[in-house]
């Protein structure tokens, strides 16, 4: 009973702060909105904290309501509390909780600050949706609600055309990932008749290994992950929505929504773990994704910018772990880069509240001792993602990097030169922002100031999950007792039944993982003090965008091209259709519709002219007519 | 009560007509009283109606034409209404969206009195077309429909309205010529078997028919045993529904035999009703009246049209297509879903296309209810649940649509796209109105526009006589929607404020009345797409009998 409550309070809590703020947000005063809009979440964090505390390690069911029955298919409304929906709900509610904080400070001087307030609101009551429903129409539900929110707010200063242009790139590329999502559930209701993932998961274990039904649906489902979690090719929305004010780059577009897909997976993992195929097609679309999106961090400016690429790429490493069987490891690496991605975003955030809503690098410089609090924790994150032991992103990529290794050396060498790649672009962001001189106007320089509290207590408390997360599952060879791994066990129960030989004991003796680990760490830091040497020691700037740049480093600056790509074969194309549909289609059916009534009128005219009055005529046309009828009865029977 | 349903707003109509003209100002105040009378009607038929039961309910029957014709048997019309669970949801649609136009009529000024007149009258055919259940009576409404819906156009519409409404009307009765061909063939195909009973001698009277006897007299009827001037043709849609009551060796009898132009004569009907609905529905090619009718149209009456009146192409195509001929709907099912898949894409490209605000969303009408088109090709219980949902969604939000494009034309009497930005600033409680209406159109979850699609979808994936593909195109109309919505509301909605200069001034936000129509609607479409079982738990039983039906057949 008590679970129960719980459980409908954690989505109930945000979604009443988002009615009370987005109705009446004109009439709320500023100071109650902030509290109104952190209360939910934070509640709802501590009802999460409880749910945790007092889970016994049984899969609970809440129901609702009997949402839908047609015919012989029922999708009720309910929640499914098990260790994975808590391990999300812990980071959806805690790290959403501390970027609400940061809102207060961040966004309390914006003329829409409670109606910020009530979308952030309204995403998190999507978001648990997402994870915590027991059916995969729920989860749709919460997908497609986070992309809403996700669209409102990239355009939330909407007065702006190109933002409003990025929040529509958004959505119309998350709905075509979607679309897949959405057949992927149809033909799950056509293979297993529910859509209840207790159901459909334990009829799938009987199926076969590599059944096509179930790579089918693997796959789209798969469509709808590219979509939400900016996989090739469906990314290139999410560097662009960096439109969006900052919290929401950190909390929607780095730490939670973006994660769903990787969600998805790990919830279905049954269904994927019969489906090689998929699991090798998703670890090269991965691989590629991460390379990709790393290779283009490496040029950019724009200091969110980077961070946004630098997703899309961790999210590439997430979906790698996820292809070569690491689930928990995929997991824990969507929790570590929460918290460090958060934080990197927020201090992003930090900093650009600092300079006057300056976001290139080129006009930073030197900020270290204009906003101490925001260097340090800046640092923290910066060592975390770019995986140096012993704080949290070490562990967890280690772990995904590892599975690789042990499925294909190849993905293991392409893992590593991305993790090169990273560990140099955040630390060319770090140096360029933070060391040297200032390079911003001298209006500015003197207005530079650290941001107050509200902002910098959340970053703290980020900068020590960032330190300390690593810890939740330190592997045996280290010592630790993988505690993450063993919470997520039960989890993968299904899976390991249909398919015991890919969970098998871990084949890599201690000192070859010692190896890995050195390899990965010494790569990490070699390729930090490159940055060093470059941006510290040579003080070597970034040109100006006027500048003629090399080829590859034109190439990689311009994103490959692929925004312009897409523009050319696929967004001018249809509306070229709709535009001919319109001149041309409808102009032809039109005109055959006004010829036929033209026809009739000319017709009518000859016809009037039958009309003679003479009855003789008439007589006439009479005899001719029942003749022709007696005449046709001859060949038709009526 | 049903009968109260169509005879309120008859009588209404006809106290518009007699009050004298100087009490001019009460006549929307008679529109209004009456729509008011239609809701609370709908909502006690809505109550009354029990929802486990799958044949029609809240009968009402009244005799109305008997000719004895000698050797051809007797021609009997009733006056015969009643519901099912297809049927009553459309009724409740039609008692929301006719009180919303009535509250939109409120700012007709010219000819008031012809005006109302004609609303009152149409709300009276479009209810009598959903719950008729004789064809001959179904089809008397359905042409009445055209009359006030011509006048409606033509004399209050914009400056192409003669244009728009003679194409309306000449479209809908080119279709409705192929229906009334069926109906005569139906009607000497199918024998009244509680009258013929009467007849032949079976019984006494019409409350001793039990099953027996009727089962009695279809075996009688298969034997050639009943003489031709004893058989009682009907036009009750109940005894054309049973395979039993058709005449061995009619134009139209079940076997089949009978032959027209090399194509089984049951196949041809089923294409006549079909193309006659179609036009109604509309289906693309042939809806090309539907853009021209609605530009013209003043906003009630696109309300109406785009609320109700398509609607009526759905629903007889469901219970006189589908109803009367699932043969013909198995046959067809390819084409069919091809044609909606066809309607939901091409719609939507060419609503994409446009710069009118209200022919782009006439043109996501027409992708919209190729939806209903799949779902009811796809003869599948999610598909025909699904169908039904969408009609009654599409009811809801198009309204609401269309009363959005009368709050901007009042205003300024400027509906192009183009030539508004960043509206938002001046009126933001109608950009938050429009965001919604357009969130839930495209088919957002929590909306109902959603369910509608989903059940559609699910239902021709599912259906055996569909390919995959198919769906898997058709679900190109919604990333369409999702494309001509954001751009439309991006457009007109954001960015710096912007309009024509003549437009100064007039951009005040919403008043009370706008809201008073607008908020219930989006509450309506909400609420349908959080609790779809409040809908889902009428049509059910209904379809899941018809399904059961056709599966037997």
């Amino acid at each position: 009973m008590q679970t129960d409550l719980l459980a409908i309070l954690i989505p109930l809590l945000p979604l009443i702060g988002f009615i009370i703020n987005g109705m009446g947000f004109r009439h709320v005063p500023k100071g109650l909105v902030g509290i109104l809009g952190t209360l939910g979440p934070l509640v709802s964090f501590a009802c999460s904290l409880l749910l945790f505390t007092g889970f016994g390690g049984q899969t609970i069911k809440v129901p609702l309501f009997d949402w839908i029955t047609v015919g012989h298919l029922n999708i009720p409304f309910a929640f499914q509390i098990d260790q994975l929906s808590l391990i999300m709900l812990l980071i959806v509610t805690g790290v959403g909780s501390l970027i609400h904080i940061y809102s207060i400070g961040y966004m309390k001087h914006d003329e829409g600050y409670g109606k910020f307030m009530a979308f952030l609101n309204l995403f998190l009551f999507f978001m648990l949706l997402l994870v915590m429903g027991s059916n995969y129409v729920i989860m749709f539900i919460g997908w497609e609600g986070v992309g809403l929110c996700s669209y409102l707010l990239i355009g939330f200063w909407n007065k702006n055309t190109s933002y409003n242009n990025a929040a529509r790139k958004a959505f119309v590329m998350n709905r075509i990932g979607d679309l897949g999502f959405l057949l992927g559930i149809f033909m799950i209701m056509g293979a297993f008749g529910s859509v209840e993932y207790t159901e459909v998961f334990e009829q799938a274990a009987g199926f076969p290994i590599g059944d096509a039904t179930v790579v089918a649906i693997t796959m789209l489902l798969f469509v709808g992950a590219m979509g939400k979690s900016a996989q090739i090719p469906l990314y290139t929305w999410l560097p662009d929505a960096m439109a969006g004010p900052t919290p929401v780059s950190a909390l929607i577009h780095a730490a939670t929504m973006v994660t769903a897909g990787i969600y998805m997976v790990v919830r279905s993992n049954v269904l994927y773990t019969l489906s090689p195929v998929t699991l090798e097609i998703i670890g090269g679309i991965a691989i590629a994704t991460a390379l990709l999106a790393a290779s283009i961090g490496l040029v950019q400016n724009d200091i969110k910018k980077v961070l946004a690429y630098s997703t899309v790429s961790q999210l590439g490493y997430m979906f790698l772990g996820l292809s070569v069987m690491g689930y928990t490891a995929g997991m824990f690496h969507v929790m570590t880069h929460a918290f460090f991605k958060a934080l990197l975003f927020l201090g992003a955030g930090s900093v650009i509240h600092a300079v006057a809503d300056e976001q290139d690098i080129r006009k930073m410089g030197g900020l270290r001792k204009y906003l101490p609090i925001t260097y340090w924790t800046f640092l923290i994150a910066t060592i975390a993602i770019a995986g140096i032991p012993p704080f949290a992103g070490f562990f967890s990529k280690d772990e995904i990097l590892m599975h690789a290794y042990q499925h294909n050396k190849l993905l293991w060498v392409l893992g590593v030169i991305g993790s090169a790649m990273t560990s140099f672009y955040m630390f060319r962001l770090l140096f360029l922002t933070f060391f040297g001189r200032f390079r911003g106007s001298e209006h500015t320089r003197e207005h530079l100031h650290e941001s107050p509290a509200t902002m910098t207590v959340p970053l703290v408390v980020l900068a020590v999950l960032s330190i300390i997360g690593g810890f939740f599952n330190v592997p045996e060879a280290l010592g630790g007792e993988a505690r993450l791994a063993e919470f997520l066990n039960p989890i993968f129960n299904l899976s390991r039944r249909v398919r015991p030989s890919a969970f098998g004991e871990t084949l890599l003796t201690h000192s070859e993982e010692y190896m890995l680990m050195g390899i990965s760490t010494a790569v990490a830091i070699v390729s930090a003090i490159a940055a060093y040497v470059m941006y510290v020691q040579r003080v070597s700037l970034p040109e100006a965008d006027t500048v003629e740049r090399p080829v590859v480093q034109k190439v990689l600056y311009n994103k490959y091209y692929v925004d312009e790509l897409y523009e050319t074969i696929i967004v001018k194309p249809v509306r070229g259709l709709g535009d001919t549909f319109y001149s041309f289609g409808e102009f032809i059916i039109d005109g055959i519709v006004t010829g036929t009534g033209w026809l009739v009128q000319q017709a009518s005219g000859q016809l009037r002219r039958l009309q003679t009055g003479s009855i003789g005529f008439y007589v006439f046309a009479m005899v001719v007519s029942i003749a022709a009828i007696l005449c046709l009865r001859f060949f038709v029977r009526f | 009560m049903l009968s109260l349903l169509i005879f309120i707003p008859l009588i209404g109509s006809l106290g518009v007509v007699l009050l004298p003209a100087s009490m001019k100002s009460r006549y929307k105040w008679i529109t209004l009283i009456c729509c008011s009378l239609e809701l609370l009607l709908c909502g006690a038929a809505y109550s009354a109606f029990d929802p486990t039961q799958s044949g029609y309910q809240l009968l009402e029957r009244a005799d109305w034409i008997t000719l004895p014709l000698g050797s051809l048997g007797v021609v009997s019309i009733d006056y015969l209404v009643g519901v099912d669970g297809i049927s009553l949801p459309l009724v409740l649609l039609s008692g929301v969206v006719m009180l919303v136009g009535a509250v939109s009529s409120w700012k007709i000024d010219a000819r008031q009195k012809a005006y109302h007149a004609l609303y009152l009258l149409l709300t009276s055919t479009v209810i009598g077309c959903f719950v008729a259940l004789d064809f001959f009576l179904f089809f008397l409404f359905f042409e009445f429909m055209l009359l006030p819906m011509y006048f409606l156009i033509g004399l209050w519409g914009g400056p192409r309205r003669e244009y728009a409404s003679i194409k309306f009307f000449l479209y809908t009765l080119a279709g409705s010529v192929l229906i009334l061909l069926v109906m005569i063939g139906l009607y000497l195909s199918v024998m009244d078997p509680v009258e013929t009973a009467l007849r032949v001698g079976l019984i006494q009277d019409r409350s001793e028919a039990t099953d027996e006897v009727i089962r009695q007299v279809q075996f009688l009827l298969s034997e050639y045993k009943i003489p031709s001037n004893l058989l009682v043709h009907t036009f009750d849609l109940r005894h054309m529904a049973k395979g039993g009551n058709y005449l061995p060796d009619s134009f139209l009898s079940v076997a089949g035999e009978v032959m027209l132009m090399g194509i089984p004569s049951r196949l041809l009907a089923f294409l006549c009703v079909f193309l006659g609905f179609a036009v109604k529905l509309p289906v693309v090619p042939l809806h090309t009246w539907l853009p021209d009718a609605h530009v013209e149209a003043p906003t009630p009456v696109s309300v109406v049209l785009a609320g109700v009146l398509l609607k009526i192409g759905g629903y007889g195509f469901l219970r006189i297509g589908w109803g009367l001929f699932p043969d013909g709907a198995a046959e067809y099912a390819l084409l069919l879903a091809g044609l909606g898949v066809l309607s939901i894409v091409y719609g939507g490209f060419n609503a994409l296309a446009q710069v009118d605000l209200k022919k782009m969303i006439a043109y996501s009408s027409v992708s919209h209810m190729g939806f209903v088109l799949l779902g009811i090709a796809s003869l599948t219980s999610e598909g025909i649940n699904g169908a039904v949902y969408q009609m009654a969604s599409h009811g809801v939000l198009s309204a609401m649509l269309f009363l959005i494009t009368g709050v901007i034309y009042d205003r300024t009497h400027d509906r192009r796209i183009d030539h508004y930005r960043g509206l938002a600033g001046a009126m933001p409680g109608y950009t938050a109105l429009t965001a919604i209406a357009f969130f839930a159109s495209l088919g957002l979850p929590g909306f109902s526009g959603f369910i509608g699609e989903l059940f559609t979808l699910m239902g021709s994936f599912q259906s055996i006589w569909l390919p995959g593909w198919m769906t898997a195109v058709a679900t190109l109309g919604i990333i369409l929607a999702a494309a001509y919505f954001l751009w439309t509301l991006q457009r007109m909605f954001f960015g710096t404020l912007w309009f024509r200069p003549e437009a100064a001034g007039q951009l005040t936000d919403l008043d009370g009345r706008e809201r008073l129509m607008l908020v219930p609607l989006a509450v309506l479409a909400l609420l349908l797409g959080i609790f779809p079982n409040l809908l889902f738990d009428l049509t059910n039983s209904t379809v899941a009998d018809w399904i059961q039906r056709f599966s037997i057949e």
